[in-house]
């Protein structure tokens, strides 16, 4: 046995030759994952650094930053980004906002009896088709008959609309339950003896909440935001159908694909960076553990 | 901790309200379904059913949901494999390598849907000579395996090894010790992976724009295409309605399977 393997446990598995199973196990998936999908993510980004004839359209297989550059410097592609990390961020927000509470109602004031109830009736949205929550969006926020603007208007307002404030409406509602989900079970899996430890050292509810509370449910934040950050950034459907004129980065990757793919690669690139990033910097903090 | 009084209504103000936030546009799908009306007009001039017999008369919806079932099933097949091997090399050795084989399973859905779509989409233009519906099964297949593996590998971590142990003590063989140990410890947790790993690709309209082929349409490029299209609008309204109406039911099943978990939320 090597050095990078500790003994394997006994039983069906693992137990005359470990090195063997394990390679046996890993192959199929590794070929995959590494080889398809890696492969693909590799072929991409390198198309990123090359560009197109403008007169043929053909690929130019030639090393060069001109696609970044532009991205960088024209100033509507940049402002496509800081819109699209702001919406992102305003969603991740509003997730935690309704979130947070919402969990802990479940988890802290709800009897047990009725916390699966619970938790099937905020899972039960997230199996409804994507399309479909965006689609009855378009009927809440339509500007003239939509449900929010009939709601508002014997108040003398009328609704949001289709535009920015639409997108993050409608992104936060999807991906709210991928925020409320992690939350409540971090929230569960946290001992009553702790609570009851904190209060009787004198701690009020406000202390509890944010020293103990906060501090052991914060893993399961991080890892709620992971999914409504990343799939905020990425999304173009959204923006498509209760955007009204404002785009996304995604939407930008999907007008350019076709015609130049070196510069929608580039653009693609970008949330993925961004995302990459956020995934290394919340590896410690033990989020990952918790999606 | 105690709860004061004014917290817990405070509280459960909120949590109604969420709940509200959370139900009220699929009560309005639900509604227009049903609306006289051929365009998204809140509230309806009037009620009919005529739309629900038209829309499951349609010819397009009924192909659209046969592709989108067989593609969803063959996509499930191939992750179950996939992803059931890969949380038992994970869950059960230690190897050089291994936190990034873990980070790299949950790449797929970690990753904008457009990312994968067009690096899918690519390289099976370039080497693979064109889409078909292989190059959407291979699609779904790749963000698939992470729920499976999530499941089952929360399972293996849960039940260790020593019910294994014994049973190859007691003389049994690898085989046998699947088949009679193992497999029913993990049979919950492979379902409920399944059910999650389904429900993902029957749902899923990015990766599939780019990954299936031309004239090849499921249940959400239906939608998607005549989303826009005025005169569909009181067919998409009540194919809607009955997707909303059919995401009960993977919720049911999968309460149902993973009611011997100890946490509900099993499925995620």
């Amino acid at each position: 046995m090597t050095t990078t393997m500790t003994p394997a446990p006994r039983g069906g598995f693992g137990y005359r030759h470990p090195r063997m199973r394990l390679a046996g196990l890993l192959t199929p998936p590794m070929l995959w994952l590494v080889v398809i999908y890696l492969g693909s993510l590799a072929a991409l980004f390198l198309t990123a650094f090359w560009s197109i004839n403008d007169f043929t359209g053909q690929l130019v297989r030639t090393f060069t930053l001109d696609n970044f550059i532009e991205v960088f410097t024209n100033s509507a592609y940049y402002v496509v980004i800081l819109r699209t990390l702001g919406i992102a961020l305003l969603v991740t927000l509003t997730c935690l906002v309704i979130g947070l509470p919402l969990a802990f109602f479940m988890a802290r004031v709800a009897t047990p009896r009725w916390r699966p109830l619970l938790v099937a009736l905020v899972l039960t949205p997230l199996w409804a088709s994507y399309l479909v929550k965006v689609y009855a969006w378009r009927a809440m926020l339509q500007p003239e008959d939509g449900v929010i603007a009939w709601f508002l208007s014997p108040l003398g307002l009328g609704g949001p609309g289709y535009g920015f404030l639409g997108i993050v409406i409608t992104l936060s509602y999807l991906w709210m339950p991928y925020m409320i989900l992690p939350i409540y079970a971090g929230l569960t899996r946290m001992p009553e003896s702790i609570l009851d430890a904190s209060a009787d050292l004198g701690a009020q509810n406000g202390r509890t909440f944010r020293s103990v509370v906060m501090p052991m449910v914060f893993p399961s934040i991080v890892a709620g935001s992971i999914f409504t950050f990343s799939l905020s950034l990425g999304d173009y459907i959204t923006a498509q159908i209760v955007g009204g004129k404002v785009t996304m980065l995604g939407n930008v990757v999907q007008t350019t694909y076709v015609t130049n793919l070196p510069f929608a690669a580039a653009v693609a690139t970008i949330p993925v960076i961004i995302v990459l990033l956020y995934l290394f910097a919340v590896r410690r903090s033990g989020a990952l553990d918790n999606l | 901790m105690t709860l004061s009084r004014t917290a817990k209504i405070l509280l459960s103000l909120v949590a109604l309200l969420a709940g509200a936030f959370i139900y009220v546009p699929l009560g309005v799908i639900l509604i227009n379904s049903f609306s006289a009306d051929r365009s998204l007009t809140w509230p309806p001039s009037g009620f009919t059913t005529e739309w629900w017999g038209k829309a499951i008369d349609n010819e397009g919806v009924r192909s659209a949901l046969w592709t989108s079932v067989w593609v969803g099933l063959v996509a499930t097949a191939m992750a179950l494999v996939l992803g059931t091997l890969l949380a038992f090399a994970l869950g059960r050795y230690r190897f050089f390598g291994r936190e990034t084989v873990s980070l790299l399973v949950v790449l797929p859905i970690s990753l904008p849907g457009i990312v994968t779509g067009i690096a899918l989409n690519n390289v099976f233009t370039s080497f693979l000579g064109g889409l078909t519906i292989w190059t959407l099964i291979i699609g779904h297949v790749t963000f698939c395996i992470v729920v499976v593996y999530n499941n089952a590998i929360a399972r293996i971590r849960r039940m260790g090894s020593s019910l294994e142990e014994a049973s190859a003590d007691l003389g049994a063989s690898s085989v046998r010790t699947f088949a009679l140990v193992t497999f029913p410890m993990m049979r919950s947790a492979i379902i409920a992976g399944a059910i999650l790993a389904f429900g993902l690709s029957f749902d899923e309209i990015i990766v599939t724009t780019f990954t299936a082929g031309p004239g090849i349409t499921t249940l959400p490029i239906w939608i998607y295409q005549n989303l826009f299209r005025p005169n569909n609008a009181p067919i998409v309204n009540v194919v809607a309605a009955m997707l909303v109406i059919i995401s009960i039911i993977p919720i049911y099943v999968a309460q149902r399977v993973s009611s011997d978990d100890e946490r509900g939320a099993g499925v995620m």
